[in-house]
């Protein structure tokens, strides 16, 4: 691959790294990335993947800038407030890097539409609010063979693993083999979170992501990090694949994208501009 | 014999805010018990009825997940240190 000479300066911190090199930065900006939710993990994953030149991004979200989402999502800005959150980011993104070629899904993603959408790109990130979309996201990711980069948070808590049962590595059913029933977690609205915690979360996705692509270092696969807020302490556990998996193992019992009830009813903001 | 336990956010109302508690038991589901007699209402957020896990809650015994060991019946030993981790599902998209 020929730089420009715009490119060895813009990406000359990564260059000079001899575990990422030319070669490195060649494979990022070859490199399709799709991430699910342009909200408070999708915000600072998208951000950091963009300047490190990743060369195809896809954001999915369905939802609008609302101005309660400013507190943590920092890829949007006040201006943006009513429009798309998708198209909002995708114009951070071209502001950062104008390298990047970014796919924006107004959507919300469902068993019908996923699968065609994921099926282009190499790697997969959730940043998504709900149960019904991870299980979602996890069980489309196995049908189509994808490693998915999973992040998620409550309140003050953050947890981050990458799924890669193609590979031998577990699912998310072999983690928590289902999701809980409606009106056992506390909804959306009453739950909070402490929108730093979002860019914690979301940056260890977005380092986890270019290690993957780079192919360098030890990945969280058979890991679950969690990370503890209050008492400020990283945790790491052993995430194993399970023999009785409904999903991924020789016991399969899930043949196709199944869609649960949302757990919670998800105010959406009113799309009132666009770009 | 004590063991620490680690108690995630969404459970600490029940443990009036400790992230961290202190309980007796020589497997794991005799510390649950003993939360349960400490801690009312904890035992129902984390198993179903029949005293099995929920299916969307963990509990590791140090690095471990008690699923790939004895389940509840998984001993302890001093210095064990048990951990309640449930799914999370917050993005804030």
């Amino acid at each position: 691959m020929n730089f420009t000479e715009e490119q060895i300066e813009r990406y000359s911190r990564h260059i000079i790294l001899p575990e990422v090199g030319g070669k490195g930065q060649a494979k990022l900006l070859n490199s399709k990335v799709f991430v699910l939710g342009a909200g408070g993990l999708g915000s600072p994953i998208l951000l950091y993947l963009a300047a490190a030149g990743v060369g195809t991004i896809g954001i999915a979200d369905g939802d609008c800038v609302d101005l309660s989402n400013l507190q943590r999502q920092i890829i949007h800005d006040t201006s943006r407030v009513g429009t798309h959150k998708a198209l909002s980011a995708k114009k951070s993104i071209e502001a950062i890097n104008p390298d990047i070629n970014v796919v924006t899904y107004e959507e919300r993603l469902n068993a019908d539409n996923i699968r065609g959408i994921i099926k282009d790109y190499d790697i997969l990130l959730d940043g998504s609010d709900n149960f019904p979309t991870r299980y979602l996201m996890n069980d489309a990711a196995f049908f189509e063979k994808k490693t998915l980069i999973s992040g998620s948070m409550f309140r003050f808590d953050g947890q981050v693993t990458i799924f890669k049962p193609h590979e031998g590595q577990p699912c998310y059913r072999c983690l928590y083999p289902e999701p809980p029933p409606k009106g056992l977690v506390p909804s959306c609205q009453e739950a909070g979170v402490l929108g730093a915690l979002a860019g914690v979360v979301g940056v260890i996705q977005a380092v986890e992501t270019v290690k993957e692509i780079l192919g360098i270092g030890n990945g969280l696969a058979g890991h679950l990090l969690i990370f503890d807020a209050l008492g400020m302490n990283f945790r790491k556990v052993k995430v194993r694949r399970d023999p009785e998996c409904a999903l991924c193992s020789d016991k399969a019992t899930i043949k196709e994208l199944i869609t649960y009830e949302e757990a919670c009813e998800i105010q959406a903001a009113k799309c009132g501009h666009s770009f | 014999m004590a063991v620490k336990v680690r108690i995630p956010t969404p459970l600490r109302k029940l443990t009036n805010g400790k992230d961290e508690v202190s309980a007796d038991g020589k497997d794991v589901k005799e510390v649950i018990d003993d939360m349960e007699r400490q801690y009312p209402g904890l035992k129902e957020r984390i198993c179903e009825g029949d005293g099995k896990l929920r299916r969307f809650v963990n509990i590791y015994v140090n690095d471990e997940d008690i699923r790939f060991k004895n389940n509840t019946d998984t001993q302890l030993k001093a210095d064990d240190e048990v951990s309640i981790i449930p799914a999370i599902a917050g993005g804030t998209a």
